[in-house]
């Protein structure tokens, strides 16, 4: 059973998310338990795969038996075994608190709601596990579809907040599989292990050169790489509570893994460093991402519109970290991708807990009571909040170390700049939340009832996926030399500068 | 100049049908229109993809006694012709949602037009 | 110096962190929630204490925990100069307490059990900052620092107290972000992060403009917290805070912590040989020398006690920043034994300030008139610690600037002997006024009649007596002289 690993990840949700809608139409109560039978076996595989990787090395899957490069492979190393993780790490808690949330906003598609979101979860967990620039795509376009699904799942704007992203979606897989198309027509090759040899004789051509930039500019599009992100703030804000936060920690997030598994590995650094200058546009558009989005982020009076406009802000650190193209630089995007997901993850259940119990997430209607009815959300909002201002021992602080680590080295002072500029500017609009949450004095004084100040507190259900996700931004915190060593370190290129 | 046009007629023509697309699906105001540029701009990379398979003097891939198997020159490569299916497939189900969505803003919105929209929308 | 592994230093930082819980837990019982205050606060002192004779005779107690970045663990290593202000932090922590909880209750206070448990995170974090074996660990504590004395500035929850929250957040976090470009760069170049006597950057052949750059960073980071202008406007503006917080913010855990990395930064990153080399040690001095005295000079203008209090503060903080800077030692000592001096000082004129606020509700000097017969006690303490301030023997506040004096004449730089004396004048300058009202013009209306409550009178009178016995004997009980000698031999002495 371990060898066919990597292929049982992705096949046990696919499997759930056929048997959802079928079980679904005998009893609703279904979907829900069989969402997370699926998404729990395949993470208890994910972790295993990883257990396995660290302990024996990468493996590799041949689906059907077929031979790279004429078959698809499914390669389970240790960036990917770690993505795996990480996505259904995060997904499982938000499932789990999805049930509550999504029956309380949309009663009707219970069913078609876990079922995509499983869809959802294939499409990423694919991506990350494929290697094989076409599957890729294939991978791309499901978890792509499953997210126009989500996003229309919402308020009453959804739909074409849905219909926006799905249109500039499309375009970026369009622009990809375009890229893939003229890489495959000068190599004759599609699978990602057997390029590396071959690209190097043929990447100053010119179809291979437009070809990779085609293939940037889709992931910057899917990954909403600034000011590739028009989509993601209306996706964000509009889909139902549950459906972003499922979207939100993960689906950016795996399209900046392709970037770096692209533009570092199957190309190479050299090569998109020095050859194009594609690292460095993407370094300079990181610099406006962070900028624009945590500015952008202040403006907003809604507290979902803002995660998604610092959501903009966090890809910026991300692409900073690739752009870089260092060995710490890469370790801060990977624990970047990382923290991000759980803190992101953690803030938008949070949202979703407010808006189930105090009807709304407007941020000019936050007062002190919020704090009294919900302890426990709030607790678990402030730290996820810290760690996104970047206090150590918190998660988010060790990436943002590297990253400014990364800078130093190779004597980016801009990027060390723009860096402490955004943490500063996240911390205005977060601790903007922190004050109004925990201090400032019940607005209708006059309505106030009884109840008002008594506890309200979310469901267990809903509240323990919220501190299981602060908690372990903690624990990421303080492991996260452990998590280098053990997963990022052995990824390294052995041309590159060693792990310091 | 001429050596970049003589014999690559399909690839101009493959670019004038992505940026004709491209420029529907960011400039048209009709949703609908959006919906049929972003067709014709997936079909041009599908119609990329074939001709970029396609050779002189090749055939069918599939074995013929009279060609024999010793030059596979003489058949065409059927890989982008698979991929294309699948690709093809990928596109229908992104329409298939699209329309879904079109006709809930329709019948939410009663307009398809995005400047009445963002009107309505507020 | 000998390094030997024990986990007594962990012990020391967890001994608050532990008491959290339980005071969150016993939110209900304000007796039993100030009864794990007072014991974690004793725990801790019996901790440290026990680590004082390890340190008097050279060994180093260290602890390693987790890797938190390649090549740099979270560790805590109890040298001189971490049991020092450990020491302090922790002794005056136990006053504090028992003053905050007749301060709390006399006050009928809000949210009280946020209140203890934010202070007993404070303690974990200075006692954290203390130990720090290197750069990172230090930065890690000093965050949490930031963020756990938020709560106590804003915790009157006015317009005016958020108002005084977010500028303290501003700067320090500010200071926070600069910190970590200070480290990232340190790392660059030296590789490593842990704390050496005499420089963990010397020998690395700084360039000067790389040197004084990194310097400056370092300073503003260290330096927000510990007040050096153009650093300061937080310190005043945090004054909204509670009586008890602005007592430890001053004198126990807060802007200690400040001086303390700007130690840390002189003795231990930077060096006595990098500094002379590239000027640091005179940038430093200045820049103290100016904050002494604006600091002094706009206590002049303060009406209001507690910012009286505050800007006095500013100038005997740069006092530390100074004996640091002049890298002599007896400078160095005396800036040590400063932090002593006026931790203990402070600490009894807030409190004197708070018990006249809660028994009088008074806050302004022009309002204190006879109030000398009233609060005799309350007074005779104020009195005889601001006569130490301004450096008048026998209390201890004499000793730091003697040999403060001392290393100003050994370095050669007599410019700050006579910021020093100048400084003293000034000191007994903005004192005067309020002895003077207190104790020879007749009392207003409403004066009040008796003395503040017993639990905030005894910790102020335990901390002046402690302050003038200290001036006495500095040597007594927890050996601060010898100490202050060791570390300043250990910094200067190494690195030849």
């Amino acid at each position: 059973m371990e060898r066919h690993l990597p292929v049982l990840i992705p096949l046990t949700l696919l499997t759930t998310a056929v048997v959802i809608p079928l079980a679904g139409g005998m009893s609703k109560r279904l979907a829900h338990p069989l969402a997370m039978v699926g998404t729990f076996l395949s993470l208890v595989f994910a972790i295993w795969g990883l257990a396995r990787v660290l302990l024996e090395g990468p493996m590799r899957y041949h689906l059907g038996g077929w031979i790279p490069p004429i078959g698809i492979e499914l390669v389970l190393d240790h960036l990917s075994s770690m993505m795996t993780v990480i996505i259904l790490g995060v997904a499982l808690p938000v499932l789990i608190h999805a049930r509550k949330s999504i029956e309380a906003e949309h009663p009707e598609q219970v069913v078609p709601f876990f079922g995509i979101c499983l869809l959802l979860l294939l499409g990423l967990t694919g991506i990350v596990l494929t290697g094989d620039l076409f599957n890729l795509y294939v991978f791309l376009e499901i978890s792509s579809l499953a997210g126009y699904a989500l996003v229309a799942v919402g308020d009453r704007q959804a739909p074409v907040a849905a219909f926006r992203y799905l249109i500039l979606g499309t375009a970026g897989a369009t622009f990809y599989l375009l890229g893939v198309g003229l890489v495959f027509m000068m190599t004759g090759s599609l699978n990602m292990a057997d390029l590396v040899g071959l690209l190097p004789h043929v990447q100053d051509s010119p179809p291979v050169i437009v070809g990779f930039v085609l293939m940037v500019i889709g992931i910057g599009l899917k990954m909403a790489l600034f000011p590739l992100h028009v989509w993601l703030p209306d996706a964000y804000t509009h889909a139902s509570s549950a459906g972003s936060s499922l979207l939100a920690p993960l689906g950016t997030k795996v399209a900046a893994y392709v970037l770096i598994r692209l533009a570092l590995f199957v190309f190479s650094r050299e090569y998109a460093r020095e050859e194009l200058i594609v690292l460095d546009v993407i370094v300079w558009l990181a610099f406006g991402g962070i900028i624009a989005g945590s500015i952008l982020a202040v403006a907003q009076t809604e507290m979902k519109r803002m995660l998604a406009y610092s959501s903009v802000a966090q890809i910026g650190y991300i692409a900073l970290g690739i752009g870089l193209g260092s060995t710490l630089g890469l370790i801060g995007a990977m624990l970047h991708i990382m923290n991000h997901a759980v803190m992101k993850g953690a803030l938008f259940l949070v949202a979703g807990n407010l808006r189930l119990k105090i009807g709304h997430s407007d941020l000019d209607r936050f007062d002190y009571s919020i704090q009294q009815q919900m302890p426990w959300s709030t607790a678990g909002f402030s730290v996820a909040a810290l760690s996104m201002v970047g206090i150590p021992p918190l998660a988010g602080f060790f990436s943002k170390w590297y990253l400014v680590l990364a800078s130093v080295e190779q004597n980016a002072w801009s990027a060390v700049a723009v860096i402490a500029l955004g943490s500063l500017i996240s911390a205005v609009y977060f601790f903007r939340v922190l004050e109004r949450v925990y201090l400032r004095p019940p607005l209708a004084m006059g309505t106030a009832t009884v109840s008002q100040t008594a506890s309200n507190e979310a469901p267990l259900s809903m509240l323990i996926p919220v501190i299981a996700l602060s908690v372990g931004l903690i624990v990421l915190g303080l492991l996260n030399a452990v998590i280098i060593d053990a997963a990022i370190a052995p990824l390294i290129p052995a041309r590159w500068e060693k792990v310091p | 100049m001429i050596e970049h046009v003589q014999g690559l007629y399909a690839y101009w023509f493959i670019t004038v049908l992505l940026l004709l697309g491209l420029y529907g699906m960011l400039l048209k105001r009709n949703l609908v229109k959006k919906l049929i540029a972003m067709t014709i701009l997936q079909s041009s990379v599908v119609l990329f993809f074939v001709s970029s398979g396609t050779k002189w003097g090749g055939t069918v891939p599939i074995v013929d006694r009279v060609l024999g198997t010793d030059d596979p020159t003489k058949y065409i490569s059927p890989l982008p012709h698979t991929l294309m299916l699948t690709a093809i497939v990928v596109g229908v189900a992104t329409v298939g949602v699209a329309f879904a969505l079109l006709i809930s803003i329709y019948s939410r919105y009663k307009t398809l037009n995005e400047d009445i929209l963002l009107d309505r929308m507020k | 110096m000998e390094l030997v592994h024990s986990s007594i230093p962990l012990y020391a930082v967890f001994a608050s962190l532990f008491a959290i819980p339980l005071i969150l837990l016993s939110s209900r019982h304000p007796d039993l929630r100030e009864m794990w205050t007072m014991l974690a606060a004793l725990t801790k002192f019996v901790l440290v204490i026990s680590l004082l004779p390890d340190a008097l005779a050279g060994r180093i107690l260290t602890t390693d925990l987790v890797d938190i970045s390649p090549g740099v663990s979270l560790s805590l290593a109890a040298d001189p100069l971490g049991v020092f202000f450990a020491l302090i932090a922790s002794g005056l922590w136990i006053l504090t307490s028992l003053y905050s909880i007749g301060y709390m209750r006399g006050l009928r206070e809000k949210k009280q059990t946020r209140y203890f448990a934010s202070f007993a995170l404070c303690l974990s974090a200075t006692i954290g900052i203390a130990f720090s074996a290197n750069l990172l660990t230090f930065l890690v504590f000093y965050e949490i620092l930031t963020i756990a004395t938020y709560p106590l500035v804003i915790h009157k929850g006015s317009l005016a107290a958020l108002q005084a929250g977010r500028k303290y957040l501003v700067y320090t976090l500010s200071a926070g972000v600069i910190l970590i470009i200070a480290l990232a760069w340190t790392h660059q170049i030296a590789g490593s992060l842990d704390f050496k006597a005499g420089g963990l950057l010397d020998g690395f052949g700084l360039q000067a403009g790389t040197a004084v750059f990194l310097f400056v960073l370092f300073l503003a980071g260290v330096g927000v917290k510990s007040a050096i202008m153009p650093l300061h406007s937080w310190l005043p503006a945090a004054m909204i805070a509670p009586t008890p917080v602005s007592a430890l913010l001053h004198a126990v855990a807060v802007v200690k912590s400040g001086v303390f990395g700007v130690m840390r930064v002189v003795g231990f990153v930077f060096g006595p040989v990098l500094m002379r080399e590239h000027g640091l040690d005179f940038l430093l001095a200045a820049a103290a020398a100016i904050t002494i005295l604006l600091g002094s000079l706009l206590a002049f203008r303060q009406d209001n006690l507690k910012r009286l209090l505050a800007y006095s503060t500013i100038g005997h903080l740069s006092y530390v920043v100074l004996g640091a800077a002049l890298l002599s030692s007896a400078g160095m000592t005396g800036g040590l034994m400063h932090i002593a001096a006026h931790a203990t000082m402070k600490i009894t004129l807030f409190f004197c300030a708070g018990a006249i606020y809660v028994h009088l509700r008074k806050e302004n000097i022009s309002e204190l008139d006879g109030i000398g017969k009233t609060m005799p006690w309350t007074m005779g303490a104020f009195t005889v610690t601001a006569l130490g301030l301004a450096g008048i023997p026998p209390v201890n506040g004499f000793v730091s600037k003697w040999f403060l004096g001392l290393g100003a004449i050994e370095a050669d730089h007599l410019w700050a002997l006579a910021v020093l004396l100048v400084s003293g004048l000034l000191n007994a300058g903005y004192f005067a006024p309020i002895i003077y009202r207190a104790y020879f013009r007749t009392p207003g209306k409403n004066s009040g009649t008796s003395e503040a409550p017993a639990m905030m009178v005894a910790p102020l009178v335990i901390t002046a007596l402690l302050s003038a016995a200290l001036g006495i004997l500095p040597n007594a009980g927890v050996h601060f002289h010898d100490l202050a000698t060791l570390i300043a031999s250990t910094v200067l002495g190494s690195g030849r």
